[in-house]
């Protein structure tokens, strides 16, 4: 590694540094508010080192990491979506009443995680991203320790991710065996000429998607989403939504882009079945759900299944359809959690019906947003989420 | 660039009047008034300033399907919008689009006064909606880039479903959601048509455009067309409503306040008539040639269907939502029977019947605000406690029902001939359906007006501000029963223009008038055909 590498990869470094002061200062003087302060300067220093990264020409720092533009983006996207998930947990934790400088160090720390997946370009960058997510999505997910759904939530979530963890490493050691490769680029090429003839990497890439699936909460893999989605604090919630599945979709992205081109292979087949299915399943059990929480939570299983449609169907132009449905996806789930955060009460989430009743007349502007969020999830015209149906729709 | 004031100034005035509103209801109402009136009058200072470019016959602007269509306007506005997917910001008004914007703005402005005094909650948040859904009209009536047509389509219905649902009647909720997921559902049809015909004509010349001007004569197999014309037919269907897609209007007629009533039989059902006239029939002529024995049945038994339900009510909106399904029946038979008596028919039923039943539907919010009852067996010898209101009731239902002198029976006067052309048995039939008009309007009058007063009731006869309103509304059906001519003639560039760019195909093709593509020639025919009392001229009169 050559001294400018340090500036390529400097997002990743920034991201990592900010987390280890909010560590250190959280041990010497606890504040919440300067905690708060230095987690949100720090994403903006990250978001402000992603321009001296694209300055850089030499892109590929060692086989693990590729901070191309692509990577850039969905750097930039995963840490604008994490400064307002911080800025939303503020007046949460507060009345939580838990000592919230720990907080901001997991979140910092899941971020990293996910700009590690989101730059990854082999294996091990894959599993380490994904490993330090996940751990900080654990801690994250039961902070509210008092609660109950809280600790049943992340028990659940991480027997879950540990098991989904075991067949993605399994699936990596049997494409590894087979190709003697692990980078993206290796296995991509890999997959493209598969052709359902080797067994052995097929089912390396099938327990792979298993691992993937479950992360994405595609259906058959999202029984955990409405248990998880309901018991974790909101702010949490929204995070687990958008920069966690966000960061796998990236990934999935660049692994699995040769599968996009080949529209006979096997893997494209089970492809188009699981996002079919978590269209379906997704919307239509949202319909049987009285908690909102647990309604958001199917809409987003239906949500991923749309991103894989624009992933499938676009071929070598996915990046683009992708990217935008990311970020309009983005935008409203971090707007409908935002609400239920904002409205959640000391005790517990704000995740049923009767919160909401009277809202408009209650606090106006808080419902016109909600209503807007919600209807750029239902893709009506005038909302991002529209565009980004419709270019879904012109890409199939 | 009048065209973009006539959606911006609603669509400004609607947060304005919000806000407004807040401070003080009466503010709201007198912004929501300004927002509906100043459009009105800038369109009507158009239609005067260009009544001679209208009343010039037709006559292609340019070569090709683009000539055609421009053929007929007086104004447009194009700007690009999201040039990588095609879509353009394309507005243009021809004279069917000044009789359809002055329609939009004097319902809203009825809507508005006719919400004076009834609507008491949340005024701001109302009149926001009542000009959301104005200005959202106005975009549809106005687009001729199909995307942008679809955003203004789906636009309207968040207004429309929080007007239903928050200021309506008993089962506000269930027709509101009703009536939304009709609307969405079969305009997500139309959506997968729009985009697929995009991609047909964008693989057969390489160029992907959301602008009817270039989609115009792309050339499918007719499989394809049917199924693309079925897709646009979906969506008009439900609005129009055509039987059996007709359901969710009574509901939400009945169940909307007054200005919602207003808005949504004045001037929404009439979005489903004009896209028929201005995108599907023209883009998919042979499709809808293929279509139109079924397209002619559907009408015939909406008009009867409609017609039975209306006599069978006894909540006096619902027979008067009932009566929109019927008079729209008869629109669907003009459209598709595409000859110049038809269209004609067809547009001038559009005005009348706006204009008819939304009276009616004021006069039924009023009667409802006044004793708190819609249904007719509670009612009976009103005419004796409220006179004006029994005279004008029976004004307007004389209307509906089709009685020469108003506008209403002109236009369906016109229809029937245009349709016997094409098919006489659907003609009679049709006409059957005028003797049941008779009867249901009859059968309303009698029921609520006329007969002994045994309820004890007593109200408050017609204010100053609903004479004024029904004032105008009789004036215009009068005139428009006795001289309809300044009509016809402003929407005679777009009525030539259509049925020329459907030349190519046998779409046109009537008994008498041949298909040849001459405008002249069949407008001449058409004229020779008009009733022996010159009820109606097809073109300014086949004699100099």
């Amino acid at each position: 590694m050559k001294a400018g590498d340090l500036l390529t990869i400097s997002p990743l470094i920034a991201l990592t540094l900010t987390a280890v002061v909010v560590m250190l200062m959280a041990a010497f003087w606890r504040s919440h508010a300067l905690a708060l302060g230095i987690t949100l300067g720090g994403l903006a220093a990250t978001f402000g080192t992603l321009f001296v990264a694209a300055s850089r020409t030499e892109r590929i720092v060692t086989p693990l990491v590729s901070m191309d533009a692509y990577t850039l983006f969905f750097i930039g996207l995963l840490t604008v979506a994490a400064a307002i998930v911080a800025l939303l947990s503020w007046s949460y934790l507060q009345q939580l009443r838990v000592r919230p400088e720990e907080y901001y160090v997991l979140l910092l720390i899941a971020t990293l995680g996910g700009a590690t997946l989101v730059a990854g370009a082999h294996f091990a960058s894959f599993f380490l991203g994904l490993e330090i997510l996940s751990v900080s999505l654990y801690a994250l997910i039961v902070y509210a320790v008092h609660r109950e759904d809280a600790v049943e939530a992340a028990v659940k979530y991480l027997v879950l991710a540990g098991a989904t963890s075991a067949f993605l490493i399994f699936g990596m050691a049997l494409v590894y065996a087979e190709s003697g490769t692990m980078s993206a680029g290796g296995v991509g090429k890999l997959i493209a000429g598969l052709g359902g003839g080797d067994v052995v990497v097929t089912i390396g890439i099938v327990m792979l998607l298993v691992g993937v699936g479950f992360k994405l909460a595609v259906v058959p893999f999202h029984m955990w989403t409405p248990d998880v989605y309901e018991g974790a604090p909101a702010p949490v919630t929204a995070y687990v939504a958008t920069v966690s599945k966000g960061a796998v979709f990236a990934l999935l992205l660049r692994f699995m882009l040769p599968v996009s081109s080949d529209q006979g292979s096997t893997i494209f087949l089970a492809l188009t079945a699981v996002a079919i299915a978590s269209m379906v399943a997704g919307n239509l059990l949202a319909l049987r759900q009285d908690n909102v929480k647990r309604i958001l939570a199917y809409s987003s299983i239906a949500h991923l299944g749309y991103l894989l449609v624009a992933f499938l169907a676009s071929g070598e132009r996915a990046g683009v359809a992708v990217g935008f449905y990311l970020v309009a996806y983005f935008a409203t789930t971090l707007a409908a959690f935002g609400v239920v955060t904002v409205l959640s009460p000391e005790d517990r989430d704000a995740d049923r019906i009767d919160d909401y009743r009277g809202l408009g007349a209650r606090r106006p502007w808080l419902a016109a947003i909600f209503a807007v969020a919600l209807f750029s999830l239902a893709g009506m015209p005038l909302t991002m989420g529209f565009i980004g149906k419709f270019v879904i729709v012109a890409a199939g | 660039m009048i065209l973009l004031w006539y959606i911006l100034i609603p669509a400004v005035a609607a947060p304005v009047a919000w806000l407004l509103g807040r401070q003080n209801p009466v503010l709201a109402r007198w912004t929501a008034l300004l927002g509906t009136a100043a459009p009105l009058a800038l369109v009507a200072g158009q239609w005067i300033a260009n009544a001679d470019a209208l009343r010039a016959p037709f006559a292609p602007a340019g070569p090709g399907p683009a000539g055609l269509v421009a053929g007929s306007w007086i104004a447009d506005v194009k700007a690009e919008w999201i040039d990588s997917l095609g879509i353009s910001f394309f507005l243009a008004a021809d004279g069917l689009t000044l009789i359809m914007l002055l329609l939009t703005f004097a319902l809203g402005l009825l809507a508005v006064l006719a919400s004076w005094r009834g609507i008491t909650e949340r005024v701001g948040v109302f009149h926001l909606m009542v000009l959301w859904t104005v200005a959202g009209l106005a975009g549809v009536f106005l687009s001729l880039d199909l995307f942008l047509f679809y955003f203004f389509f789906e636009m309207m219905l968040i207004p429309m479903y929080f007007l239903i649902a928050v200021w309506g009647h008993e089962r506000r909720v269930y027709s509101a959601i009703k009536f939304f997921i009709f609307t969405q559902v079969s305009g997500l049809l139309m959506l997968i048509a729009i985009v697929a015909l995009v991609f047909i004509h964008g693989r057969a010349t390489g160029v992907y455009t959301f602008d009817f001007t270039q989609l115009l004569g792309t050339r499918m197999g007719s499989t394809t067309a049917m199924l693309l014309m079925l897709g646009f037919f979906a969506a008009f269907a439900v609005k129009l409503p055509a039987w059996p897609l007709h359901t969710w209007l009574p509901d939400a007629h009945t169940d909307a306040p007054t200005a919602g009533s207003v808005l949504l039989a004045g001037v929404l059902i009439k979005i489903g008539a004009y896209g028929m006239i201005r995108f599907m029939v023209p883009l998919f002529p042979d499709a809808a040639r293929d279509f139109r024995v079924w397209a002619l049945i559907l009408g015939v038994v909406g008009i009867i269907y409609g017609a039975i339900m209306a006599y069978a009510q006894t909540d006096m909106k619902r027979l008067v939502a009932y009566t929109s399904v019927s008079h729209m029946g008869f629109v669907l038979l003009g459209i598709f029977a595409w000859n110049t008596l038809a269209l004609q028919g067809v547009i001038l039923q559009l005005v009348c019947h706006a204009l008819s039943t939304g009276a009616l539907f004021i006069l039924v919010g009023g009667l409802q605000d006044r004793i708190h009852t819609r249904d007719m067996d509670k009612m009976g010898g009103l005419w004796q406690v409220a006179p004006r209101m029994g005279g004008t009731a029976m004004f307007f239902a004389m209307a509906s029902l089709g009685l020469p002198g108003l506008g209403n029976f002109v236009a369906e006067f016109l229809i029937l001939v245009g349709v016997w052309q094409v098919s006489p048995w659907a003609a009679v039939l049709g006409a059957v359906g005028l003797v049941f008009a008779t009867v249901y309007a009859l059968w309303m009058m009698q029921r609520a007006f006329q007969g002994e007063e045994t309820h004890g009731l007593s109200f408050v006869d017609l204010t100053k501000r609903e004479i004024g309103m029904f004032a105008g509304m009789i004036a215009a059906l009068v005139l428009l029963g006795f001289w309809p001519q300044p009509l016809i003639t402003t929407a005679r560039q777009t009525v030539e223009g259509v049925q020329v760019m459907t030349s190519g195909s046998t779409l046109n093709r009537g008994p008498d008038l041949g298909g040849t593509g001459d405008p002249a020639e069949a407008t001449q025919a058409a004229g020779a055909a008009a009733a022996p009392n010159g009820e109606t001229v097809a073109a300014d009169g086949g004699a100099p």
